[in-house]
């Protein structure tokens, strides 16, 4: 499951130079203090066979802690571990791992196993088909509901009619109304003083009338202590027989995830859940918890503010997360998102041939500022809680990001095919025009033939030059590719012995490959 | 005080139940063991307190030599003594400076209930005799106007909104300059929810309290942030996030008339030591109350208030 997306990111590799870079550099860190617990815990067994009973409880202790830090739920931690510790106790360590790596490789399995697979939604009735989302106050239903009927729309054709049922909340059929104008869905017209059970009515019969093919239900939100709005739920279950009721959850959640979700589960029959917020930098360990004590499939994801940020649920991708991984994916997907893909091309192509412009570096900022900048790019990267510790004083500035592409296009195109013609009355010129000084026009050069070098290498050795490049990155970084504002190399933590090493590794398991962890060297 | 504690104790119940529920285990047969004190340390993670600070706080009961001879009415109160022992320090009523207007701005992830606390205050301060304005700077999710609007109408306040996606932080300055105008005692600003991770959102956030800052230097006077008590770990990095961006000066936890607990407030409390004002046990305006550390935490261990 890993492997797989291990591979999507090689692939992928050649679209984004930078981000590769980054990512190559950071995943080094991942796993930071799991992995770095488990090592030390299986010092003292490496080259030994099996994993005995007594060093995988102890190597359990940790898992717990981790998954506890990532707010999965204490019963639910209980249950996992209890599927995992039979499977650990006795495995083979194989040689080319450590202990700790055959660990967490078991424990990431197990995640992605007790995660599930996305289900379909179901619209096996005679339409309209009723679809209720049900949930907290502030999970997200609405907003939700207004992605789904979206995706449901356009992806599949389908004429969706959506309603509000929310008579609770002031503004809230308002908002879902406005919503069904951004997305061009059609939604139930608002009649003031109707109770919810007669809107899901009024709903069903409009979209009987209407031809449509799904009525989205969207509720108000309850709490699960409030037993006058639990009883509502369960009204309008009754009333509107919905083929698909959703569970809107915020992957945020505390350990009261069980709780609140075994008592909706309780009191309707759910089919499967909406996780929300999945794009914070949360570990998002409530989808476990939500999932195990539901025992329904997580559906989708939202992923974002827009209209559009829904997707199918990924347990991989989940998985990485709760075990603080960090969403390597989600990184290099918003690198292809917002990357022009013809010029990324042309400079991967470039760079093949060991070949590397001030043009190319001026593409490669504006690329990372539309990513987010160096702290959005940093903070989708895993292991960053230690990084973050770390540059907690420095404060991430981009507007350096934009100070540098500004330097390069106040350049001639002499200037920028041949930067050795650079002179210090053009320097004093390029300056003015960028509104910078010209020691920001040196360190830009400096930082681009450093660059340049690496290039070549790159070009040259592929992956492992590659490998070497980021040793060498840890010794004599360019001060300028940090743009004044990122740490500089020699504090990004144990980043040479990390990446140093990686060049010389062993051949790993294909789940390891590429994740760049060292052996433990002793 | 003891109307307080009911309506507090009313919204707390489940959660001290299940709380209670777990200490009476952990007391068990008479004698404390180490091994009960770890399934204490178990208790309080379940109430979201941690597990670093879960694990120092049962250290702390591990140490006290009366321990062992108490019984379980006992050790809750040790147990509350040392949770409130954490939140003592942050137990801050929301002073407001002789600033006219004062300007109070609001923030956190979307929907951790910070429209409908604006409501609530603005019901507060009219009844202290304040005159309130509010700004509907929520400009990006739909129809966020229009339920300030609504809490706007039920408080008896005017409510400044401007188009949808209209500029944020312009919006702000428009409604201080017809607060000043209009010699308004408190103006408090809506803003959208938005995730701390997402940086472009954060330094708008930051640009609102930059151009307010060009009309009174010395506003926003406050500016709190909106947690919902429902939220794990994460809320810790909220509160760090929106510290760096919008400057926090205290805390406003919502939902605690839920079954969740609330307990992340004592990591942060410990870690960033922001003042906690408020808490949120209800859907009416007077369920908005000021954070009292000892009776939260006597709630919390399924106790009643002082």
């Amino acid at each position: 499951m890993v492997s797989a997306h291990w591979s999507e990111i090689a692939t992928r590799q050649q679209y984004l130079p930078t981000g590769a870079l980054l990512v190559e550099a950071f995943k080094t860190c991942m796993f930071d203090t799991l992995s770095e617990n488990l090592g030390s815990i299986f010092d003292r067994l490496r080259g030994r066979g099996a994993l005995s009973e007594k060093d995988v409880d102890a190597a359990l202790g940790e898992i717990r802690t981790a998954l506890l830090e990532a707010d999965v739920a204490l019963p639910v931690v209980r249950a996992f571990i209890d599927i995992v510790r039979p499977r650990a106790i006795g495995a083979e360590v194989l040689k080319s791992v450590t202990p700790g790596q055959q660990v967490i490789k078991i424990v990431n399995d197990a995640l992605i196993e007790m995660l599930g697979q996305a289900a379909p939604l179901s619209f096996d009735a005679v339409p309209p088909v009723a679809i209720m989302m049900v949930g907290l106050q502030g999970s997200g239903k609405t907003t939700s509901t207004g992605k789904l009927s979206k995706w449901l729309a356009e992806k599949d054709k389908r004429k969706v009619l959506m309603a509000s049922l929310d008579t609770q909340r002031p503004a809230a059929m308002q908002q879902l109304a406005v919503l069904g104008q951004q997305i061009g869905v059609e939604t139930l017209p608002i009649i003031g003083g109707q109770a919810p059970v007669d809107i899901a009515k009024r709903a069903l019969q409009a979209g009987k009338l209407g031809g449509f093919d799904v009525v989205m239900l969207d509720t108000a939100g309850r709490t699960n202590a409030d037993e006058a709005l639990m009883a509502e739920m369960v009204a309008i279950e009754k009333a509107a027989s919905p083929k698909e009721i959703l569970l809107v959850a915020d992957s945020l959640t505390g350990q009261e995830a069980v709780t609140i979700a075994a008592q909706f589960a309780e009191r309707v029959s759910l089919s499967g859940i909406v996780l929300t917020r999945a794009d914070g930098d949360g570990r998002g360990g409530a989808a476990l918890s939500i999932r195990h004590v539901t025992n329904v499939p997580i559906k989708f994801l939202g992923v974002g503010e827009g209209v559009d940020k829904l997707e199918i649920f990924d347990p991989s991708r989940v998985a990485n997360r709760i075990l603080g991984m960090g969403d390597v994916v989600g990184l290099v997907e918003k690198a292809a998102e917002t990357m022009d893909a013809e010029k990324a091309e042309k400079i991967a192509a470039r760079m093949k041939k060991g070949q590397f412009t001030l043009e190319d570096l001026a593409e490669q900022l504006k690329q990372m500022q539309r990513m987010g900048g160096m702290s959005g790019v940093l903070g989708m990267l895993p292991g960053m809680g230690k990084l973050k510790k770390q540059t907690a004083g420095l404060q991430m500035d981009d507007r350096a990001l934009i100070q540098q592409a500004a330097i390069v296009s106040s350049m001639t195109q002499a200037e920028k095919d041949n930067p050795k013609i650079l002179n210090a009355s053009r320097k004093r010129r390029i300056a003015a025009g960028a509104g910078t000084s010209v020691q920001e026009i040196n360190k830009l050069i400096k930082m681009h033939r450093q660059m340049a070098d690496m290039m070549k290498k790159f070009g040259k050795g592929g992956m492992k030059g590659l490998a070497g490049m980021m040793g060498g990155m840890g010794g004599g970084m360019p001060g300028g590719l940090m743009g004044g504002g990122m740490p500089s190399a020699d504090q990004l933590p144990d980043f040479n012995k990390l990446t140093g090493g990686s060049g010389s590794t062993p051949p790993t398991p294909d789940f390891l490959k590429g994740m760049g962890i060292p052996p433990k060297k002793k | 005080m003891s109307g307080f504690f009911s309506r507090l104790r009313a919204g707390l119940t489940r959660s001290s139940r299940a709380l209670g529920d777990g200490i009476s285990a952990a007391f068990g047969g008479g004698k404390l063991s180490l091994e009960r004190l770890g399934e204490l340390e178990d208790v309080l993670i379940s109430a979201d307190l941690g597990v670093s600070v879960a694990n120092e706080i049962c250290q702390a009961l591990r140490d006290n030599r009366e321990l062992k001879n108490m019984d379980d009415i006992g050790l809750r109160e040790a147990l509350a003594v040392e949770i409130a022992k954490q939140l003592q320090p942050v137990q801050q009523q929301l002073s407001l400076p002789t600033a006219k207007p004062v300007v109070i701005l609001m923030a956190g992830v979307n929907g951790a209930g910070k429209t409908t606390t604006i409501g609530k205050l603005a019901k507060r301060y009219m009844a202290d005799g304040k005159t309130v304005m509010l700004a509907a700077c929520d400009t990006f999710r739909a129809a966020a106007s229009e339920q300030l609007q609504v809490w706007g109408a039920r408080a008896n306040v005017p409510v400044v909104a401007g188009a949808p996606g209209a500029d944020a932080s312009g919006l702000a300055f428009q409604a201080l300059e017809r607060a000043k105008a209009e010699n308004v005692d408190i103006l408090i600003i809506d803003t959208a929810g938005r995730l701390q991770s997402n940086e472009t959102l954060m330094a708008e956030l930051e640009k609102i309290t930059r151009v307010i800052g060009k009309l009174d230097a010395t506003a926003p006077h406050a500016s709190l942030l909106v947690l919902d008590a429902t939220t794990g770990q994460n809320a810790i990095q909220q509160a760090e996030a929106f510290l760096r961006a919008a400057k926090i000066t205290g805390l406003i936890m919502t939902k605690l008339d839920g079954t969740a607990r609330g307990g992340c407030l004592v990591p942060i409390a410990r870690k960033l030591a922001l003042p906690i004002h408020f808490i949120g046990v209800g859907e009416q305006a007077e369920d908005l109350q000021e954070f009292d550390a000892t009776n939260f935490a006597r709630a919390l261990t399924g106790l009643e208030g002082e």
